[in-house]
């Protein structure tokens, strides 16, 4: 079994590349690889050999049209969607043949934002704070409320909206509770399905910001799904555009010069452009 | 091992080592815990032994170290200071706002405040609930004069939904119940040697009270349940809201459908579940008292005054908007979280049932007055 995988990772050798992170240039071996990947649902294919390498510390967005398979993929690198075909490596670990226990282990070390929050609605925001970590550590009632009150102050809520129900929060609010439940265990590695997704751009230019924030306090790998092009510019140092059931992955310079016409449309489309004009450099 | 302390002359030097990680927080608790940082003039704080690191940890470290500060100690690290120590500051300076919500001591005037708000909160209930009963009469009397404000299809589905797919629970149910009543009657009459009068108590029972009792309160298991949960993932939804933007009265499509759809439903149900009661009883008769069909029938003819089966079946009705008003009203009181739901829909069930046995009091009572 262990040589299994270990004999396949070695027929695709993870590719060490030199990349520019944060203008310091950097080798760096990739900390999740998408190899091959196919995803069919019935007779329609989502993927067809998929190939992302995501490297320690970066922010990479996922960018596609609706219906390209953007959440299928992330569910793919989660674990909690087993390809057609295809590896996914989390840390030199094929994820998609491990059994189910091991599997928790690793999803331990994962924290994601789900498009809509996904906060358990009967609990207040403290305990959805505090749930991973009831469930995984034997921690006293005095250290979860310290704990809770770190996460809420990491992302920025107030510390009276611990006792508050998620039906209570503004979406912004709710956003900010998703992620701090997402940091709860100190993940090193943060997904983020949408984290911008039906906020004011006020508010969505705060929660960027704010990933930008604690990705860099924390040292995070930050892999994100966003339509939001403002997201994109300030914080991705790489996009990967789903397209044809395929990826391209790039920069975002060298998404701008891709030539193929989804990506064109999309990074020189009107609404490209007015963000552009806007000033977004970074 | 998480800490190795060591009194040197002019201070304590606490040498951290180990795994400081959430995954060790009950050990890390355990370790600050017992640390006596106080009555040392001055304490070094010593991080380069440690292995992992994270937040969690450091934040935990750094509460326990202010504490020791506020209290007098003089506290310092010496060596490389993890990087995280200057996170935690940097969110500690950025601020929160509010203060940790404490829950308040109860004192006696909380209890008052508690009545006092529970009185005022069931008047407004009855209120509300009256303005629901009074909207449904009115869009119900609107509706009534053109075909179209009905809306067929619909009440025809529910009609399906709530009355033929709950013919064989019912009639499963109804027949069961008259065996047990029969078996138990034939039992206690046999004392009497009035075992022939298992039939008329059977007759009686089932047309009277037992067919139509039990029917309402299935269907209001089933279908109270199913419109208290429908209704409330539309008003989840919004989609309540949407029908009301696009200027289509809800109570007209959603609550008076579902309302006449029981209306036929029920009285339907009353007879199957009469027609399985009988039929139960039947059988039970002639397998415990040899009281062939041919004598049951006659039995039942002379047992029954021409109003027994009238005075259950005039029930159903009145069962069905029962229990309809209750789910459709617990329905749209759903707002916005999905505990709500799942709380109403249980207090509908709760309710209807409770308000069918309620009323069918009151019919016996009316019907005892009236000699029916």
């Amino acid at each position: 079994m262990a040589d299994g995988w270990r004999r396949r990772r070695l027929s695709h050798p993870p590719s060490v590349i030199r990349c520019r992170l944060r203008g310091e240039l950097v080798s760096r071996s990739p900390i999740i690889s998408v190899r091959g990947v196919v995803n069919r649902f019935g007779s329609q294919v989502v993927h067809d050999g998929v190939d992302l390498d995501v490297y320690a510390g970066e922010v990479l967005g996922i960018v596609g049209g609706s219906g390209s398979g953007k959440s299928v993929l992330l569910r793919t690198m989660l674990g909690l969607h087993r390809p057609n075909a295809g590896q996914v490596y989390v840390e030199e670990q094929d994820i998609t043949t491990m059994p189910e226990t091991e599997l928790l282990k690793v999803k331990r070390r994962y924290g994601v934002t789900f498009q809509h929050g996904a906060l358990f609605s009967s609990l207040t925001v403290a305990e959805n704070v505090q749930l991973p970590i009831r469930e995984y550590f034997a921690a006293s009632p005095a250290a979860l409320e310290q704990l809770t009150q770190l996460r809420l102050r990491m992302v920025g809520l107030p510390l009276d909206a611990a006792g508050k129900l998620p039906s209570q929060l503004s979406g912004g609010m709710v956003k900010r509770a998703a992620l701090a439940r997402a940091l709860a265990l100190d993940p090193t590695l943060l997904f983020l399905d949408e984290p911008t997704a039906g906020l004011d751009p006020i508010s969505a230019a705060a929660f960027d910001d704010l990933i930008l924030y604690l990705q860099r306090g924390l040292h995070l790998t930050v892999v994100m799904i966003t339509h939001d092009l403002d997201t994109i510019v300030k914080t991705c140092d790489r996009v990967a555009v789903l397209v044809d059931r395929k990826i391209v992955v790039d920069t975002l310079d060298g998404i701008m010069r891709n030539d193929h016409p989804w990506i064109a449309e999309c990074v020189h489309g009107p609404r490209a452009r007015a963000v552009q004009t806007a000033g977004g450099s970074r | 091992m998480l800490l190795e302390p060591e009194t040197t002359a002019d201070a304590l030097v606490l040498r951290l080592r180990g795994v400081w990680r959430i995954d060790n927080i009950a050990a890390i608790e355990a370790v600050l815990g017992g640390l006596e940082l106080e009555g040392h003039a001055r304490v070094r704080i010593d991080c380069s032994a440690i292995e992992a690191l994270d937040l969690s940890a450091v934040w935990l470290l750094q509460r326990r170290i202010e504490q020791a500060q506020a209290n007098g100690a003089d506290v310092e690290f010496v060596g490389r200071v993890p990087e995280h120590f200057a996170f935690i500051r940097e969110i500690v300076e950025r601020g929160a706002e509010g203060a940790p919500s404490q829950p308040a001591p109860r004192t006696l005037t909380d209890f008052v405040v508690w009545v006092g708000r529970m009185s005022v909160l069931q008047i407004q209930q009855a209120r509300r609930a009256l303005i629901f009963l009074g909207r449904t009469v009115i869009t119900a009397l609107g509706a009534l004069r053109s075909l179209h404000r009905l809306r067929l299809a619909s009440i025809t589905r529910h009609v399906y939904e709530t009355g033929i797919q709950a013919i064989p629970i019912v009639a499963l149910i109804a027949f069961l119940i008259s065996v047990i009543v029969a078996y138990l009657g034939a039992q206690q009459l046999r004392q009497f040697g009035a075992e022939i009068f298992t039939v008329d108590l059977v007759a009686i029972a089932v047309l009277r009270e037992l067919g139509v009792l039990l029917t309402a309160i299935i269907v209001a298991g089933r279908s109270g349940s199913a419109f208290a949960a429908e209704i409330g993932v539309m008003r989840l939804n919004d989609e309540i809201d949407a029908l009301q933007s696009m200027g289509i009265d809800h109570f007209e499509t959603l609550v008076l459908p579902r309302m006449i759809g029981l209306v036929i439903a029920l009285p339907l149900l009353t007879i199957v579940a009469d027609f399985m009661g009988l039929a139960g009883g039947a059988l039970l008769s002639a397998l415990l008292l040899d009281i062939s069909l041919s004598q049951f029938i006659p039995r039942v003819q002379d047992a029954l005054a021409p109003t027994t089966f009238w005075a259950g079946l005039i029930k159903a009705p009145v069962f069905a908007v029962v229990i309809a008003m209750v789910g459709c009203y617990r329905g749209l009181q759903v707002r916005s979280s999905s505990r709500e739901l799942g709380r109403l829909t249980t207090v509908a069930v709760v309710q209807s049932i409770f308000l069918v046995i309620f009323v069918d009091a009151v019919f016996a009572v009316v019907f005892v007055e009236l000699d029916f």
